[in-house]
C-alpha cells in the first residue's frame, strides 16, 4: 500500500536573479491526498510547473519519477498522457461552451470526425453524477454555473483523461463554504477510487481536514513533512514563515498624525444593483499604516478602487481629505488631489510593458515635465533617475523596458511612478504579491520610510504576516462589510483573531 | 559604456533605412542604372506622397492599439467634395480646402466617438466608415467624374519649388539641425548627463546635413523639390514631434502599450482616442485632397483600397498592431519602401499580378524579420 507514485530529486528551477527551486526533493505515495503549503513565493507553483510539465525537461535541474520510472516531460501534453493533471487557481473552461464539451475539449468521442454528441453527453451525465453537480446538464453552458461546479468539471475533465495524480492549485480560493464541502467530499471519494491527490493551499484548516500527509516549501527549499497525525496547524505555520516576524518587518514607532482620510458610511452597488460595500466607515492618519484584511470577494479591491475614482456604479456615502468633503471621480483626479494607488494586478493594471523603465514611472505626472509644450525630457531623467537611485529599483538601464526586470524590481518601479509627485494616501493593494523575499522587505523598509514622512498608507493584502507585521491599525472585512477593527501598535494582534472575523464568525469568549 | 549604447540605439532605428538603401541599390543594379536618375527618385519620392499621409495618421491609430479602415474611402469623399466646392460652386480654393479638412476631423470625430464613447470596436466602427463614407460620395456625386480643378490644386498635386527655393529651405533646416543639436547637448551638459564626444556630435550633424544638401541637389537636379513632398515632410515634422515629445504623444503610446494602466495612471483615455481619429480623419482629408489635385479631377473610386497601403506601410515601418509600438518616421520610411517596389518592379517591366505578389511577400517577411529578431534577443 505504500506505493510511492511519484518522487522528485533535487530539482533546482532558476529565473534570473531569483533561484524559485533549491534542490526540492520529496515523495508522494499512492492513494493519498498529499498537502504542499507555502507562503506566496515559497515555489508551490513553479513546482508544479516543473511536475506538470509547463517548463520542459532541460529548463530544470534534478530528476522526477514515476512509478519508480524517470520522466523528462517536454510540454503538458506529455505529463497529461501520463496522468498528471494540475486544477490551476484560475480556470481554464470555455465560458461560452456547453458541460460535454468542456469535458470532452480536445479529447471529443468521434467516428471518422464526427463527434458522437449521444455517447458524448450519457458520459458528461455520468461525470455530473459522480461530480454531484445538482440542476446540471450536459448542455447547460458552464459560464452560467458557479466557480465552485465549474471547479468540479474541471475535475471531471482531468478525470476524464485518465489522471491518476490530480494537482490542486489553491482551489478553495474562490468558493464558499458549502462547496468547499462538496469539493472534500468528492476528493475523498475519489481517493477511494486510487486518485492520488497534491492539494495546495495556504488554509491550514482545510489542509488538516483533507489531507493525509503535509508537505512544506518555504523560499523555494523543502522543509520537511509528515503525517497529518504528527503535526499541528503551529508546526506547519513555524515550518512555512521559519524566521521571526521581527526580522522580516522593520520596528516603528510612530505617532500617527493628524487625520487625512475619512471614509464615512459608504455603500456600494454594482451594475446589477449587488451590493458591493456596505456602511464602510474609517480613517487613516499622518504617518498612520492602515491594514485592510478580507478573504477573496469581501470587498477590500473594491474600497481601494472607489477612494481612487476607477470603480464605477452606484456609490452613497462621504469621503473626507484633509477635512474636506471630496468627490473623486477619475484616476487623474484622485492622483492631482494626493491619492495613488498600487494596484493588485501589475501586469494588467501597473506596468505599461513595451514602455521603459523611465517612461513607466514618469506617465502618472507627465504635466510635470511639460515645458510649454514639450517633454523636458532632461528633468524627466533626473527624477525619474533619482527615483530609481532611491527604491533601488535594479535595471541595467533607464531606457530598459519595464517588462525585463524581475517581479520585486518592476513592483518597485510602478511604487516610484506613485512618488513623482508625493502623495498625502498611499494605497497599496497586494503590494508584495508575488516577488520574492529581498524584495519584500526593501517594500517595507520603503513604507516605513514613507510613514515616518507623514503619508498615510493604507496597506490591502491577504497575506496575514504582513498585515499583522507591519499595520498600526486592521480593519478586517467580511462580504462587503467591515467585520471588525483591530489596535495594532503593539502587534499583538493574533492570526486567529483576524481570521474569525475574516471569516464572517463573531468570537463567542 | 553609455556612448556605445547611444551608437547602437540609432542602429537599430537606422535599420529600416539601410533596408531602404539596399533595396535600391538592388533596383539600380537590375534596371540598368535608370533607377538612380534624378527624374526616377523625384518621381519615386512624389509616388510615396499619399501613401505616407495616410500612414502618418494611421500610425497614431495603431500605435494606440485601434484601426483606422475607413481611410481610404475618406479619402475618396473629401477628394469628392473638394472637387464639388471647386468645381461645382466655383467656390475660393483655401475656403473649399478648409471646410475639406474640417470635413476630415468631423469624420475622424465620428469614428473616435463610436470607438471612444460608445466602445464598439474601432474594426467595425471604420468597416462601418469605409461603407458609409463611400456611399455618401456615390450619393453626391451622382457616381460621375468631377474636373478639372482650378490652378491652385494643379500646384498642390504636381508643382515644383525652384531651385533656390530648394537651397534656401536647405540652408534653414541646417541651421535649425545644427542649432537644436548643439542646444540638447548643452541642456545635457548641463545636467551632467553622458553626451557623445564633440568629434562625434559634429560629425552626426555634418553627416545630416550633407544628406540633406545632397538629397535637394538631387531634386534641383530634375525639376526641383515637388510641392506635395515638401507638403509631406512638414507634416512629417509635426507629426514626428507630437508622437515623440509632447505629453499627448506619450500618452498614445502609454494607451497603447496597457490601457487599463495608462487609465490608472491618471490618463483621459476617451480624449485621447478621440483626438487620434480626428488627426487621422484630418490627414485622410490632405490625402484626399492630394489625390484629387494630381489627378485634377474626384471620381468615386479615388482612394480605394488606400488603407490597406497605409497600414501595411505602419507595420513595415516597424508598428506592431498589438498597439504601443511604431513611429510617424517608420511608417513614412514604409511607405516609401513600399513605392520603391512598385516603381522599380515597373522599371523592371515586371507584371502588375507579380508586383501584388511580391508586395504582399514582403509585408510578410517584413514583420517576421522582426519577430524573429525580437524572439532570438529574448532568448538570448
Amino acid at each position: 500500500m505504500e506505493e510511492v507514485l511519484l518522487e522528485t530529486k533535487s530539482i533546482i528551477k532558476d529565473f534570473p536573479g531569483v533561484r524559485a527551486l533549491d534542490k526540492v526533493s520529496f515523495q508522494v505515495k499512492k492513494n493519498q491526498i498529499h498537502a504542499l503549503c507555502g507562503e506566496n513565493g515559497a515555489g508551490k507553483s513553479t513546482l508544479i510547473k516543473v511536475l506538470s510539465g509547463v517548463y520542459p525537461a532541460g529548463s530544470y535541474e534534478g530528476q522526477i519519477f514515476l512509478k519508480g520510472e524517470e520522466k523528462n516531460f517536454e510540454n503538458i501534453h506529455q505529463a497529461e498522457e501520463n496522468g498528471i493533471a494540475v486544477i490551476h487557481q484560475e480556470l481554464t473552461l470555455f465560458e461560452e461552451m456547453n458541460v460535454a464539451e468542456n469535458i470532452f475539449m480536445g479529447n471529443e468521442i468521434s467516428h471518422n470526425g464526427y463527434i458522437d454528441w449521444n455517447e458524448m453527453y450519457n458520459q458528461t451525465n455520468k461525470w455530473i453524477k459522480k461530480m454531484k453537480l445538482e440542476g446540471v446538464n450536459p448542455t447547460t453552458k458552464v459560464g452560467q454555473l458557479g466557480v465552485g461546479k465549474q471547479q468540479l468539471i474541471e475535475i471531471a475533465k482531468a478525470l476524464s483523461k485518465n489522471s491518476r495524480l490530480l494537482i490542486l492549485d489553491e482551489p478553495t480560493a474562490s468558493l464558499t463554504d458549502s462547496e468547499v464541502d462538496l469539493l472534500m467530499e468528492i476528493l475523498r471519494d475519489l481517493r477511494e477510487e486510487g486518485v492520488t491527490c497534491i492539494y495546495i493551499s495556504h488554509k491550514l484548516n482545510e489542509v488538516f481536514e483533507i489531507a493525509d500527509y503535509i508537505s512544506v516549501l518555504r523560499d523555494g527549499e523543502y522543509i520537511g513533512g509528515d503525517f497529518k497525525e504528527n503535526l499541528d496547524e503551529r508546526k506547519v505555520v513555524k515550518m512555512m514563515v521559519g524566521r521571526s516576524i521581527e526580522q522580516m518587518f522593520p520596528d516603528r514607532n510612530n505617532t500617527a498624525g493628524k487625520e487625512i482620510l475619512k471614509v464615512d458610511n459608504l455603500n456600494l452597488r454594482d451594475y446589477q444593483g449587488d451590493q458591493i460595500l456596505e456602511n464602510i466607515s474609517f480613517e487613516l492618519a499622518e504617518g498612520e499604516i492602515l491594514g485592510i484584511f478580507g478573504l477573496i470577494g469581501a470587498g477590500r479591491t473594491e474600497i481601494a478602487n472607489t477612494l481612487f475614482g476607477y470603480l464605477t456604479g452606484s456609490k452613497k456615502g462621504d469621503i473626507y481629505l484633509d477635512n474636506e468633503k471630496v468627490d473623486i471621480q477619475s484616476p487623474k483626479e484622485a492622483l492631482h488631489k494626493g491619492i495613488a494607488l498600487i494596484s493588485e494586478d501589475r501586469k494588467k493594471f501597473g506596468i505599461i510593458p513595451p514602455m521603459s523603465v523611465k517612461e513607466n514611472i514618469s506617465i502618472s505626472f507627465l504635466e510635470k515635465f511639460k515645458n510649454f509644450l514639450v517633454i523636458d525630457e532632461n528633468e524627466e531623467i533626473l527624477t525619474t533617475s533619482e527615483l530609481v537611485d532611491k527604491l533601488n529599483v535594479k535595471t541595467a538601464s533607464l531606457n530598459t523596458k519595464i517588462v525585463n526586470l524581475s517581479g520585486g524590481n518592476q513592483q518597485k518601479a510602478i511604487l516610484a511612478k506613485n512618488l513623482v509627485e508625493t502623495p498625502r494616501v498611499l494605497i497599496m493593494d497586494e503590494p508584495t504579491r508575488g516577488i520574492d523575499v529581498g524584495a519584500k522587505q526593501e517594500i517595507y523598509e520603503l513604507m516605513n520610510n514613507f510613514a515616518q514622512n507623514k503619508m498615510g498608507i493604507i496597506m490591502i493584502s491577504s497575506e496575514l504576516p504582513e498585515i499583522l507585521g507591519m499595520s498600526d491599525r486592521i480593519v478586517v472585512m467580511h462580504e462587503g462589510k467591515i467585520t471588525k477593527e483591530f489596535d495594532n501598535r503593539n502587534r499583538d494582534v493574533s492570526q486567529e483573531e483576524i481570521m474569525v472575523y475574516a471569516t464572517g464568525g463573531e468570537m463567542n469568549g | 559604456m553609455a556612448n556605445t549604447k547611444k551608437i547602437k540605439l540609432d542602429f537599430r532605428t537606422y535599420m529600416m533605412i539601410i533596408a531602404l538603401v539596399s533595396i535600391w541599390i538592388i533596383f539600380s543594379f537590375t534596371t540598368g542604372g535608370d533607377f538612380l536618375t534624378a527624374r526616377n527618385i523625384s518621381n519615386l519620392f512624389r509616388q510615396s506622397v499619399f501613401t505616407s499621409m495616410l500612414a502618418i495618421g494611421m500610425v497614431m491609430v495603431i500605435i494606440m492599439g485601434h484601426i483606422d479602415l475607413s481611410v481610404g474611402s475618406l479619402v475618396g469623399l473629401a477628394g469628392g467634395v473638394v472637387a464639388i466646392l471647386d468645381v461645382w460652386q466655383g467656390m475660393n480654393p483655401v475656403f473649399s480646402i478648409g471646410l475639406t479638412l474640417l470635413l476630415g476631423l468631423i469624420l475622424g470625430l465620428w469614428n473616435g466617438w463610436w470607438t471612444a464613447y460608445r466602445k464598439v470596436p474601432s474594426f467595425i466602427v471604420t468597416l462601418g466608415g469605409l461603407l458609409i463614407f463611400r456611399g455618401i460620395l456615390v450619393g453626391i456625386t451622382g457616381g460621375t467624374t468631377i474636373g478639372p480643378m482650378s490652378d491652385l490644386f494643379y500646384y498642390f498635386g504636381k508643382g515644383y519649388f525652384s531651385d533656390v527655393t530648394g537651397l534656401v529651405f536647405a540652408l534653414v533646416v541646417g541651421l535649425a539641425v545644427i542649432f537644436i543639436q548643439l542646444k540638447s547637448r548643452k541642456d545635457k551638459l548641463k545636467y551632467g548627463f553622458d553626451v557623445l564626444p564633440l568629434k562625434f556630435e559634429i560629425l552626426k550633424i555634418a553627416v545630416s546635413v550633407i544628406l540633406l544638401v545632397v538629397f535637394i541637389l538631387v531634386f534641383n537636379a530634375y525639376r526641383g523639390i515637388p510641392i506635395p513632398l515638401m507638403v509631406l515632410t512638414i507634416f512629417l515634422a509635426i507629426f514626428s514631434f507630437i508622437t515623440n515629445k509632447t505629453t499627448f504623444g506619450r500618452y498614445i503610446y502609454a494607451i497603447g502599450g496597457n490601457s487599463d494602466a495608462a487609465k490608472l495612471s491618471g490618463i483621459d483615455i476617451k480624449k485621447i482616442t478621440l483626438t487620434v481619429f480626428m488627426l487621422n480623419g484630418l490627414m485622410a482629408a490632405i490625402g484626399g485632397i492630394f489625390l484629387t489635385s494630381r489627378l485634377s479631377a474626384a471620381s468615386v473610386a479615388a482612394g480605394d483600397g488606400a488603407e490597406l497601403d497605409a497600414i501595411a506601410s505602419c507595420v513595415i515601418g516597424g508598428a506592431s498592431l498589438a498597439g504601443g509600438i511604431g513611429k510617424v518616421g517608420g511608417a513614412v520610411v514604409g511607405a516609401i519602401v513600399m513605392a520603391s517596389l512598385d516603381n522599380g518592379m515597373s522599371l523592371m517591366n515586371v507584371e502588375n499580378f507579380w508586383q501584388s505578389i511580391i508586395k504582399g511577400l514582403i509585408l510578410i517577411l517584413a514583420v517576421w524579420v522582426d519577430i524573429y529578431t525580437k524572439n532570438k534577443k529574448a532568448a538570448a
